[in-house]
């Protein structure tokens, strides 16, 4: 599943990112890589950002980055 | 001159190490040809004057956006030293720009900051270590209380470079390692201010806290703003004026001169003298309003609450084609237009700053203006002030989707760190606030008088009344309202609220005086505003905005005419 489809709160490990270089670079920048465990803080309103806890810092990414980061829930 | 870099991730407490470092001689500057900004001080180490560099925040030596271009190129363009600022409660994935900064061969010293917040986080960091294996010196540091800023001043000099090499396939795990190896964690207790956190954020809390964070605002942007207007406006009106007028006139008896610096007629606000009108606008006009939601902008910003508003408003703003951080260009815009303008220099795409421009413009009367409306139409009825308002707010959004489907080009997603919440360090607050007036005064002010220069020429050459005569009258019958209403028009453009002030000896019937209202809002920026305009976005997008808006003003009050 991708983030998208997360409920607040859970937690998933990040499997793949579909994506070209830009995005990859961009979420691996902010830690966001397979391997990496991750929890749904909160999504907003209407396809908005979603909130992510990764390691110890909390990132906005726009619905359509979060769509393209798929996870394995835990 | 000697040259240090501060490097690190956004969000680390750079900033607050810069000003703990540097002294009062500090500017921030655009990098050339972009708009992305780093801010340059000096400090003294012994006898030796060095120049310290606070350089945008970036997570990879791999650019992904502007400003980490920005600061791969500061950091080509090379350095004595380099402080990478870590922030000790992200170890791991500052780590990455790290390891990429110690291949380099500029020597590196290590800042672990946020060390005071390692504690209730439940993390441990054996420093020894850490500095064993990095090869270069490692320091604790906390930026707000000073902890560790002498001991790594002390070792600036123990920098290494090219301390550890790796291969890039491996880098991760090579992190892992040295995280596993160094850092210990255990419970991390929940703060208040993670509460808080999770509360701004969520929608459902998060909106009803931001309407009270921005409702707070305005009382005190208002309050510093009127209050620092009446502390400069008697200084200027009782000693400024009088000295300035005899000087000029007993200096220079001529007339043209005269009329020049002092304008043609004694009240400063109805001429366009360049000592007078020229210091007047942006000194007792623009300054306080400027100054206050600096001010409070930078509260908010080092407090941490910026990215959240963002998040909160980009689904909205999308729609509109611009970014969630617009949220803070428009913002400011509500206090006074010419922040406003200059902060849409955080906007990544020209695209962007088009429409959020616009939108800034014409979605309210800055807050002077404001006040004024609500004072002239309020005894009216409330209602008449809320269609005003909605008025205004309609006919930006409606022209924001317009301009989102006419612009090309994409509008890049959300993409932000969300840092906790701190409490500010107040001199680094006080120092930004600084720079930021210093910017204001340094560009802004400079242009305010050159414009006001231009239009006291053309003023003096009898053009302006050209214009009344030809432009004004039409425009004035369509709109319904009284031809002597031309002059307020006119003068609108030096200051927005005193026009609608003007209105008074009219003694329009409330029609007229929304009508007149929505049109002194949106046909033309003033003149600080203009000319900031001018600047940021070149002369002909400059044009091409002011036309559309006296466009919309004139279709949107003649509509208004036939329909109320």
């Amino acid at each position: 599943m991708d983030i998208t489809q997360m409920k607040e709160g859970d937690k998933g490990v990040v499997v793949e990112i579909c994506g070209g270089c830009g995005i990859v670079n961009k979420l691996d920048a902010l830690g966001i890589r397979p391997g990496v465990e991750i929890t749904k803080i909160s999504s907003q309103f209407l396809r908005g950002p979603v909130i992510l806890q990764v390691g110890n810092t909390q990132v906005a990414i726009g619905y359509g980055m979060a769509r393209r980061v798929l996870v394995e829930p835990k | 001159m000697q040259r240090i870099l501060l490097m690190g991730n956004p969000n680390v407490g750079k900033s607050v190490i810069f000003s703990r470092l540097t002294g009062v001689n500090v500017i921030a500057s655009n990098y050339p040809g972009t708009t992305v900004g780093f801010t340059k001080g000096y400090m003294k180490l012994g006898e030796e004057k060095i120049e310290v560099i606070d350089v945008p925040g970036t997570y990879t030596l791999e650019p992904t956006s502007k400003a980490e271009e920005v600061a791969v190129e500061i950091l080509g363009q090379g350095a004595d030293i380099i402080i990478n600022v870590i922030d000790s409660t992200n170890l791991e994935r500052n780590l990455n720009l790290t390891l990429q900064l110690l291949k380099r061969d500029i020597p590196v010293i290590i800042a672990l900051n946020f060390w005071d917040e390692t504690r209730h986080h439940g993390i441990k960091i054996d420093v020894k270590e850490l500095e064993k294996i990095l090869g270069v010196p490692v320091v604790a540091t906390c930026g707000r209380t000073g902890e560790g800023i002498k001991e790594l001043v002390n070792r600036l000099s123990e920098s290494k470079s090219r301390t550890f090499n790796y291969v890039e396939e491996e880098k991760w795990h090579e992190i892992g390692n040295i995280t596993s190896r160094v850092q210990k964690l255990s419970h991390r207790h929940h703060t208040f201010l993670d509460r808080v956190s999770e509360i701004s954020i969520r929608p459902s809390t998060g909106i009803p806290f931001a309407l009270v964070i921005l409702f707070l605002t305005f009382k005190l942007v208002r309050f510093i703003g009127e209050g620092l207007i009446s502390l400069f406006e008697p200084v200027f009106n009782n000693y400024y004026l009088p000295f300035i007028s005899n000087t000029v006139t007993n200096i220079l008896p001529v007339k043209f001169l005269h009329d020049l610096f002092l304008g043609t007629t004694p009240k400063v606000m109805e001429s366009f003298g360049l000592l007078t009108t020229g210091l007047y606008i942006p000194f007792v006009v623009v300054l306080p309003y400027i100054f206050a939601f600096y001010f409070v902008l930078s509260i908010l910003e080092d407090i941490g609450y910026l990215p959240r508003i963002a998040v909160l408003l980009d689904v909205a703003l999308h729609k509109l084609g611009i970014h969630g951080y617009t949220a803070i260009p428009i913002l400011l815009g509500f206090g006074c237009k010419v922040p406003g303008m200059l902060a849409t220099r955080i906007l990544e795409t020209e695209r962007e700053k088009i429409i959020a421009t616009a939108l800034i413009l014409m979605i309210a009367p800055c807050m002077p203006q404001t006040a004024m409306i609500i004072s002239l139409v309020g005894p009216h009825g409330t209602k008449y002030l809320l269609m005003i308002f909605l008025i205004l707010f309609c006919v930006s959004v409606v022209n924001g989707l317009i301009l989102n489907k006419i612009l090309k080009g994409e509008t890049p997603e959300l993409f932000v760190e969300i840092p906790p919440y701190r409490v500010p360090y107040i001199p680094t607050l006080i120092k930004k606030l600084w720079i930021r007036l210093k910017g204001f005064l340094l560009e802004a002010v400079p242009l305010i008088i050159f414009g006001v220069f231009i239009i006291g020429i053309l003023d003096v050459l009898g053009i302006t009344n050209l214009i009344v005569n030809i432009l004004g009258k039409p425009i004035v019958s369509i709109l319904g309202l009284p031809k002597e209403m031309v002059s307020v028009i006119i003068l609108g453009f030096l200051r927005k609220d005193v026009s609608i002030a003007l209105l008074v000896p009219f003694n329009l019937d409330i029609k007229q005086l929304i009508i007149a209202s929505v049109f002194l809002v949106l046909y033309l920026p003033c003149i600080a505003t203009s000319l900031v305009l001018i600047k940021e976005m070149g002369i002909k997008t400059a044009l091409k905005i002011v036309a559309l808006m006296f466009t919309i003003s004139i279709l949107v009050t003649v509509l208004l005419n036939y329909i109320l």
